[in-house]
C-alpha cells in the first residue's frame, strides 16, 4: 500500500515537473550563451503535396536565418532562433501528433500548418498550451472562427477569396453556366462553397457540383459528367496535384470551358503538370504580386538563389516568421503569453502584404490577385478585393 | 448517349491499367499465398525509370521512335531486378514464417521504396515528355486519344501473351505446379526458388509497363503514385478472384468501368442525394457485395486444402 502511495507521489511529482517544463518560458541557452528560441514549422514534407510543404519549410528557414544574421537582442539577451520542422503529411490525424510534439519540444511559436484540414485540428492543441500559431496558408473560415486567441494567419480566408473568384467568374469572365469540382478537404470544400455563393449572387447558374479527393489523378469520369451539363466555366477547389492533371484531361476530353482554381493551383508545378493545357487557366492568390511589393523582388531573388523557384507559400511563411519575431521584439519577450498581445496589434510591411490582424486573427485588407497562364507562365491580371 | 459511351471508354482505359497491375498481385498470390503490397511501388519505380531513361536518351538526340522502346526495356529490366531483389530479401527468408510476417515486410518494403524514390527523384512531379502529337479521335461522340488506344491494345496483347506463357510453356507449367502444391512440385524436380523468382520478375516487368502507361496517360510521374494505384489494383484482383489470372483481368476492367460509371451517374441516379464523392464507396460496395455472395471473387475457386 505504502508502495502505491509512493508511486502516486512520484507520478504527481513527475507531472508537476513536466507541466513546469511545458511552460514555454524556460528556454535553453546554447554554447555561445545565447537564448535559444524554437520556432516550429509544420507542413507536408512527404506525400503528393511535399513540393509545396518543402517550399513552406524553406520560406520559414530563410526568415529564421535572416533573423539570426541580425543578432537580435530580446529581453536583454542575445537570441538564437532554431527551426524545428515537422512533417504532418497533409493528414489531420498526423497533424495533431505533430502539434503535440512541437508543444513538447517547447517551441515559442508555430508557423503552420499548410492545409486547412491540418491547421484546424492542430490549432486546438496550440491554443490549449498557449502557443502562438501563424498559418501561412490555411484559408478555411473556421480556423479563426473557433475563438482561439493564439490562431493567426497571413493569408486571406476562403470567404474573401471565394467571393473574389466567384464574382470574377460571373462578372469579368461573363460565365453563365458554371460547373464546380472540389476535393472534399476543408480547403477545397470551403473555397468551392464560397465560390458558389458569390457566383450565384452575381447571376451565374451552378449547373453541377462534382467531387474528387486529394489523392486522385483520374478525373475523366467526373469531367465527362460535367461535359454532359455543358458549362462555360469549370471551377476546381483543391491543390495542384489534382488541378494540373485535371486541366490536361479537360483538354483531352475536348471539354470547352474556362478553367479556374484558387491559390492551391497557383504554382509552377501546375503548369508543368498540365503542359500546354495550362494555357489560359485562371487562379487567384491572396496578396499583391511579389514584384509589386517593396522587398518582394529582392526576396524572390534570394530565395531562388538559395533553394529553387518559389512554389507557392514560401513568401507567406517568410512574412509569418518576421511578424512573429517583430512581436517578440516589441514585447521584449519570447514568451508566447507576453508577445501575443503585441502580435494582435502589429503592423508590418511584409513581402506579400501589409500585415495587420483583425480581432479574429485574420489578415486585414485581404487583397486578392487574379492570375492567368499566358505563354506558359502565371501572369498577374488584376488585384481585387482590397476592401475589407 | 455519347456521355455514356465516353464513360465506357474512360472505364476501359482505367480498367486496362488496373488489370495489368492486378496481374502482378494475383500471380504472386497464386503461387505463394502472399500479398505483395510493394507491387504498387514497383509500378512507380517502373514509371520513374522509364521517364528518367527517356529524358536521358532524348538528351542524347536519340529519335523518339527508338528512345521509347529502349526506355521501356530499361524500366522492365530495372523492375525485374527490383522484383527479384524484393523476393530474395523480404519474402524468401520468411517463406515458412507465419502469414503475418511477410505481410509486414511487404508493407515495410513499400514504405522503403517510396522513400528511396523520394530521395532519388525528389518530391516534385515529373512531366512526361511529349514524344508524338497525341491526336484524339472521335467516334460516335466519344473521344479517345492515341495514348489511350495504345494502352488498351497493349494491355490486351500483354494479357494474351501472359496466358500463353502460363498455359503453353515449361515455365508456365512449373508455375502452375508450384501454385498447386509446392512440396509435390519440388519432389517432381521443379526448382521452386527459381520459379518463384521468375514469377516476381514477370509480375514486375508487367508493372513497369503499367507504370509507363499511367505516366504517359496522365502526363506525370511522382514517387507517391504507386500507393493508390496498388490499392485499386489489389481490389481489382480480389474482385476477380485473387490467384486467378483471368479474374485479375476481369476484375481490373470491371473496377474501371464501375468507377467511371459510378462517378458519372451516381448523382443523377440518386437525384443528387449521393454525389461523385461516393465513387470509391460505390466501387467498394460492389466489392463487398461480390464477396458476400462469392467469397473467393468472381472467377476464384474455393480451394479447401491449399498448401
Amino acid at each position: 500500500m505504502s508502495f502505491r502511495i509512493f508511486h502516486a507521489l512520484l507520478f504527481i511529482a513527475t507531472a508537476l515537473v513536466l507541466s513546469g517544463c511545458n511552460k514555454a518560458t524556460n528556454n535553453d541557452t546554447n554554447a555561445a550563451g545565447e537564448l535559444i528560441v524554437r520556432i516550429g514549422s509544420a507542413a507536408p514534407l512527404t506525400g503528393n503535396q511535399a513540393h509545396i510543404g518543402k517550399d513552406n519549410e524553406s520560406g520559414t528557414r530563410m526568415a529564421i536565418d535572416d533573423a539570426n544574421a541580425k543578432g537580435l537582442i530580446i529581453g536583454g539577451r542575445k537570441v538564437h532562433f532554431e527551426l524545428i520542422s515537422e512533417d504532418d503529411q497533409a493528414d489531420p490525424k498526423t497533424a495533431t501528433i505533430v502539434a503535440q510534439k512541437l508543444v513538447d519540444d517547447k517551441v515559442n511559436g508555430v508557423i503552420g500548418h499548410l492545409n486547412s484540414g491540418t491547421t484546424i485540428p492542430a490549432s486546438k492543441i496550440y491554443n490549449d498550451n498557449g502557443i502562438v500559431q501563424i498559418s501561412p496558408s490555411a484559408t478555411a473560415v473556421n480556423y479563426t472562427a473557433q475563438g482561439f486567441k493564439t490562431a493567426f494567419r497571413v493569408m486571406a480566408n476562403d470567404a474573401q477569396q471565394g467571393r473574389v473568384l466567384g464574382e470574377y467568374a460571373a462578372k469579368n469572365l461573363g460565365a453563365k453556366k458554371i460547373a464546380v469540382i472540389d476535393d472534399r478537404t476543408a480547403y477545397g470544400q470551403g473555397l468551392a462553397d464560397e465560390f458558389i455563393k458569390a457566383a450565384q449572387a452575381a447571376g451565374a447558374q451552378i449547373v453541377t457540383h462534382e467531387y474528387t479527393n486529394d489523392k486522385a489523378v483520374d478525373f475523366t469520369a467526373v469531367l465527362t459528367a460535367v461535359k454532359g451539363k455543358q458549362p462555360d466555366l469549370l471551377f476546381y477547389g483543391g491543390m495542384d496535384p489534382q488541378s494540373g492533371p485535371m486541366a490536361k484531361q479537360i483538354k483531352a476530353l475536348a471539354l470547352n470551358v474556362k478553367f479556374m482554381t484558387g491559390d492551391g493551383g497557383y504554382t509552377p508545378e501546375y503548369i508543368k503538370l498540365a503542359g500546354d493545357a495550362a494555357e489560359g487557366s485562371y487562379a487567384s492568390l491572396p496578396g499583391v504580386p511579389l514584384s509589386k511589393m517593396p522587398g518582394g523582388k529582392e526576396f524572390e531573388t534570394r530565395f531562388v538563389a538559395r533553394y529553387q523557384p518559389i512554389q507557392l507559400y514560401a513568401p507567406y511563411c517568410y512574412d509569418a516568421v518576421n511578424v512573429m519575431i517583430a512581436a517578440m521584439q516589441k514585447a521584449d519577450s519570447v514568451d508566447p503569453a507576453k508577445y501575443l498581445p503585441e502580435l494582435a496589434r502589429i503592423s508590418l510591411d511584409g513581402v506579400t502584404a501589409k500585415i495587420q490582424f483583425d480581432a479574429k486573427g485574420d489578415l486585414q485588407g485581404g487583397a486578392i490577385t487574379m492570375y492567368q497562364v499566358q505563354q506558359g507562365k502565371w501572369q498577374a491580371l488584376e488585384t481585387l478585393g482590397a476592401t475589407h | 448517349m455519347n456521355i455514356f459511351l465516353q464513360q465506357i471508354v474512360n472505364g476501359l482505359v482505367q480498367g486496362s491499367v488496373y488489370a495489368l497491375v492486378a496481374l502482378g498481385y494475383t500471380m504472386v498470390y497464386g503461387i505463394l499465398g502472399l500479398i505483395n503490397f510493394a507491387h504498387g511501388e514497383v509500378v512507380m519505380v517502373g514509371a520513374m525509370l522509364s521517364l528518367s531513361s527517356l529524358g536521358l536518351l532524348l538528351g542524347w538526340d536519340v529519335s523518339p521512335l527508338l528512345a521509347l522502346p529502349l526506355s521501356v526495356i530499361i524500366a522492365m529490366v530495372g523492375c525485374m531486378a527490383l522484383g527479384y531483389g524484393i523476393e530474395r530479401v523480404a519474402y524468401r527468408p520468411l517463406r515458412h514464417a507465419p502469414r503475418l510476417a511477410p505481410l509486414i515486410t511487404a508493407i515495410g518494403i513499400s514504405i522503403l521504396l517510396q522513400n528511396l524514390a523520394m530521395m532519388i527523384w525528389g518530391r516534385g512531379y515529373h512531366p512526361f515528355p511529349v514524344l508524338f502529337a497525341n491526336t484524339t479521335h472521335s467516334f460516335a461522340g466519344a473521344i479517345i486519344s492515341d495514348v489511350q488506344i495504345a494502352i488498351v491494345v497493349l494491355a490486351v496483347l500483354i494479357m494474351a501473351g501472359l496466358m500463353t506463357v502460363v498455359h503453353h510453356t515449361r515455365l508456365g507449367r512449373s508455375m502452375r505446379a508450384v501454385a498447386e502444391n509446392q512440396h509435390a512440385a519440388q519432389l517432381m524436380g521443379v526448382d521452386i526458388n527459381r520459379v518463384i523468382s521468375l514469377t516476381f520478375m514477370l509480375g514486375s516487368a508487367l508493372a513497369a509497363i503499367a507504370g509507363l502507361m499511367v505516366s504517359a496517360n496522365y502526363g506525370l510521374a511522382h514517387y507517391y503514385m504507386g500507393f493508390l494505384l496498388g490499392l485499386k489494383a489489389f481490389t481489382a484482383a480480389v474482385l476477380g478472384g485473387i490467384g486467378n489470372l483471368r479474374g485479375a483481368m476481369l476484375g481490373g476492367l470491371l473496377l474501371g468501368l464501375i468507377e467511371s460509371l459510378g462517378a458519372g451517374y451516381i448523382g443523377d441516379l440518386t437525384g443528387g442525394f449521393l454525389g461523385s464523392n461516393y465513387q470509391d464507396v460505390f466501387a467498394f460496395f460492389v466489392l463487398i457485395a461480390v464477396l458476400v455472395f462469392r467469397p473467393s471473387g468472381l472467377l476464384g475457386e474455393r480451394i479447401a486444402e491449399r498448401a
